[in-house]
């Protein structure tokens, strides 16, 4: 079959390799239909996750139609079509058991790896480093899906797959972002990062009634994106100082959430930049933290600081006086996707949500290499990248895009 | 547990020359009901770390050829024994030779025991240079010399014995790990107790067979098909809390270990906690047991514990091994090895 490989820092290609099969009881075989980049992909491709190696299969988001189940699997058939979540999550754990699907206990084969770098290991992510699990990604025609009885969604034949396709990272990723903001009536959400996890924390945070959202980035087609998602306000940091007009919107008081949507690779205006920058370069911290400091210092006291965005590391200079003195809340992790699936689904089956809107480029699997490359730059007006395996025959009319 | 095979562990801890390597949990002594006493108290303490004499000798031994090597004829008339190029460079040659020896740590008793050779070499030619007949005049300097010798002797004599008396050391560590399991004691006992399970989560084990109530017969995979096999039996057995196994008196292998099932106290399954211990024999096949059983037992128990989890709550262990990957480099293949293909 065909798969993108990951085959060094800034380098992708599409490889031919043996199909995958059945390991465990408990797996089942997808023929994937799309599959998309993923920012957190871009992590890997720059080369700032570490235990990557040569011929890794890249992707944890896709989707697709059940070709084989392993014996253990009963609640999925032959010619399904699902969604697949990135995390892997056995549903017997301790943390399974609470719906913390991320950090299920038994879906990492390397566990210990993982364990020395951060104290204990979160749960297998498909496509995602050997400190994940070496499982080989969705970017591919076909994948192996451990814990088949527990993860993939089926979804209704009537919606398309780029309706569908985010259900398994950045759609309940956004919304998990907003979901730890504790919203009440009325709050103001400050997002920083417009891609795909921005714009639908962005979207979430008005649908668990956000007063206000504040939308921060520096490519007028992404700021374009959030206001269309319904951020009230957006602010380009190229061109003002971020935590001044935050303090000037909120009558000094600043935002009473802030979201992190994005992650190890931030980019600020200023000399800190140029610090991280150096410091990131002689690996003498692993992530460029300068949204995570900001967001720290605008939030208000006793407000929270919700980190979707990806951290692998370790960071510098944070101002932990200030999460301490303001009492601020932090809430991170990676998404505990199976728990938001289900009524996700039902937003996008009712029409509340549609999060196609976020696609810029269709592609198809050979152009992985292309993709990644506009993705990583920005090129195009590039926002969110889908391969699209096998086309569907249209069922329902050509989609729209109401939001944009 | 019967007072024979008490008597057999405390022999098996003491052959081994246990102690200095074993860290024993407060709670294995209970269980196991042994005083895991230092054993090495009985030995007598060297006044000086020999193992930093010899340190220290290997860097004698080098400064000294160098300078042997280098200036051969300065040398010789230093010590009085007059101009002999050829054999003082030859001396200082071996001198070379054996620092590093003795700095590489390998078999440094053998080291220290050339030196007392060379020392004894070096006295007689000492003596035949006193005979010769310009002897005379260089008298002073031989006898210095001669001193000098007899001093270095002594040393290199007492380095040589105190290695000898401490123990080689064995990959006979204890080891311990615990995990928190989402299933019940007595549900994770029964498991256990069959012990033909045990090869499903440990995976340095070929087969594990019933041979009687009590006795069983284990075989642990080896490289190159290799094979090592013994019978062990169980000393200890306390229904759905734990018990304790260990071999039979004779075995080739010594091996013991202790498994407890603790209910958590907040309600939320069962704490496992083991204890093991691997004793090779000396030999061949006791160096490949060590080997089998990986450069750290300690990160084999946790390994095995993992996969003993993840068993009793999903039903089977996660693995990737198997799956397609794009074409690996040289250096991924050697790094990933068996865990990624
Ligand atoms: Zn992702
Ligand atoms: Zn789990």
């Amino acid at each position: 079959m065909k798969a993108v490989c990951w085959q060094g820092i800034g380098q992708v290609g599409v490889e031919d390799v043996p199909d995958p099969y059945i390991l465990n009881p408990r797996d089942a075989i997808v023929k994937v239909t799309a599959t998309a980049i993923c920012g957190s992909d871009l992590h890997l491709y720059d080369g700032y996750v570490p235990t990557m190696y040569r011929g890794d299969i890249l992707g944890h988001e896709f989707m697709g139609e059940v070709v084989e189940v392993g014996p253990g699997v009963s609640n999925l058939s032959v010619g399904d079509r699902v969604v697949v979540p990135f995390p892997i999550a056995c549903g017997n754990c301790f943390y399974c058991e609470r719906e913390l699907y991320s950090l299920c206990e038994n879906s990492n084969p390397n566990a210990q790896l993982a364990e020395r770098l951060w104290g204990h290991s979160p749960a297998g992510i498909f496509g995602y480093s050997h400190l994940t699990g070496g499982y080989a990604g969705g970017q591919a025609e076909y994948v192996r899906v451990p814990f088949a009885d527990v993860g993939p969604l089926v979804v209704p034949e009537s919606l398309e797959d780029e309706q569908v396709l985010f259900l398994s990272d950045v759609l309940p990723t956004g919304y998990m972002a907003a979901e730890q903001c504790d919203i009440e009536e009325g709050d103001t959400i400050a997002v920083w990062g417009c891609g795909p996890v921005g714009l639908f924390a962005i979207r979430s945070a008005k649908l668990l009634g956000a007063g206000r959202v504040i939308a921060i980035d520096r490519y007028p087609e992404r700021l374009g994106k959030a206001s269309a998602a319904g951020a009230e306000m957006t602010v380009n940091y190229e061109e003002v100082d971020v935590l001044e007009i935050l303090k000037e919107l909120t009558g000094g008081r600043g935002p009473d959430a802030c979201i992190d949507a994005v992650g190890m690779e931030a980019h600020v205006r200023g000399v800190s930049h140029a610090y991280d920058r150096i410091k990131q370069a002689m690996r003498l911290e692993s992530d460029r933290p300068a949204v995570l400091r900001q967001a720290i210092l605008a939030c208000r006291s006793g407000g929270v600081v919700s980190v979707a965005g990806v951290y692998g590391g370790f960071v510098d200079k944070m101002p932990f006086g200030a999460v301490m003195n303001k009492a601020i809340t932090i809430k991170s992790g990676q998404t505990h996707v199976h728990r938001y699936m289900r009524s996700l689904l039902e937003r996008i089956e009712s029409g509340e949500l549609d999060p196609s809107f976020i696609i810029t480029h269709r592609l198809s699997l050979d152009e992985a290499p292309l993709g990644y490359e506009m993705f990583r730059n920005k090129e195009d007006e590039c926002v969110k990248v889908v391969f699209l395996l096998v086309p569907r025959p249209s069922v329902a009319s050509p989609i729209s895009i109401p939001l944009s | 547990m019967s007072t024979g095979s008490q008597e057999h562990l405390r022999r098996a801890q003491q052959s081994s020359g246990a102690g200095a390597h074993t860290s024993v949990h407060p709670l294995y002594q209970e269980w196991v009901g042994y005083e895991a006493h230092d054993v090495h108290e009985e030995h007598e303490e060297p006044l000086v770390d020999p193992q930093l004499l010899a340190n220290a000798l290997g860097w004698f031994s080098i400064g000294l050829g160098l300078v042997q090597l280098l200036a051969p004829r300065a040398f010789g008339r230093a010590i009085g024994v007059g101009e002999h190029p050829v054999l003082v460079r030859a001396i200082g040659a071996r001198e070379v030779v054996n620092g590093i020896g003795l700095l590489s740590q390998r078999s440094t008793g053998t080291w220290a025991w050339s030196r007392v050779a060379g020392d004894a070499l070096d006295l007689s030619l000492l003596a035949i240079a006193a005979r010769r007949p310009a002897a005379d005049r260089d008298l002073q300097r031989l006898a210095l010399a001669t001193s000098a010798a007899l001093g270095v002797t002594s040393v290199d004599v007492y380095t040589a014995q105190a290695l000898a008396r401490v123990p080689v050391s064995e990959p006979a560590e204890m080891v311990s790990a615990s995990c928190a399991v989402n299933s019940s004691p007595q549900a994770l006992y029964a498991f256990w107790k069959d012990l033909a399970n045990l090869p499903r989560f440990m995976s340095h084990l070929e087969s594990v067979t019933r041979i009687d109530e009590r006795t069983s017969h284990w075989v642990a995979k080896g490289p190159a098909g290799m094979s090592v096999e013994w019978d062990a039996e169980i000393v200890r057995d306390d229904p759905d809390e734990g018990f304790s196994w260990q071999t039979v008196p004779g075995s080739e292998v010594t091996h013991e270990g202790t498994v407890r099932f603790d209910r958590d106290l907040a309600g939320r399954g069962t704490i496992v906690r083991v204890q093991m211990r691997y004793i090779p024999p000396a030999g061949r096949v006791g160096r490949q047991l060590g080997r089998l059983l990986g450069e750290d037992p300690q990160a084999q128990i946790e390994g095995d514990l993992r996969r003993l989890k993840q068993l009793i709550e999903t039903g089977e262990v996660a693995t990737t091994i198997g799956q397609p990957a794009g074409r690996r480099s040289v250096l991924g293949r050697v790094t990933l090895g068996r865990r990624l293909q």
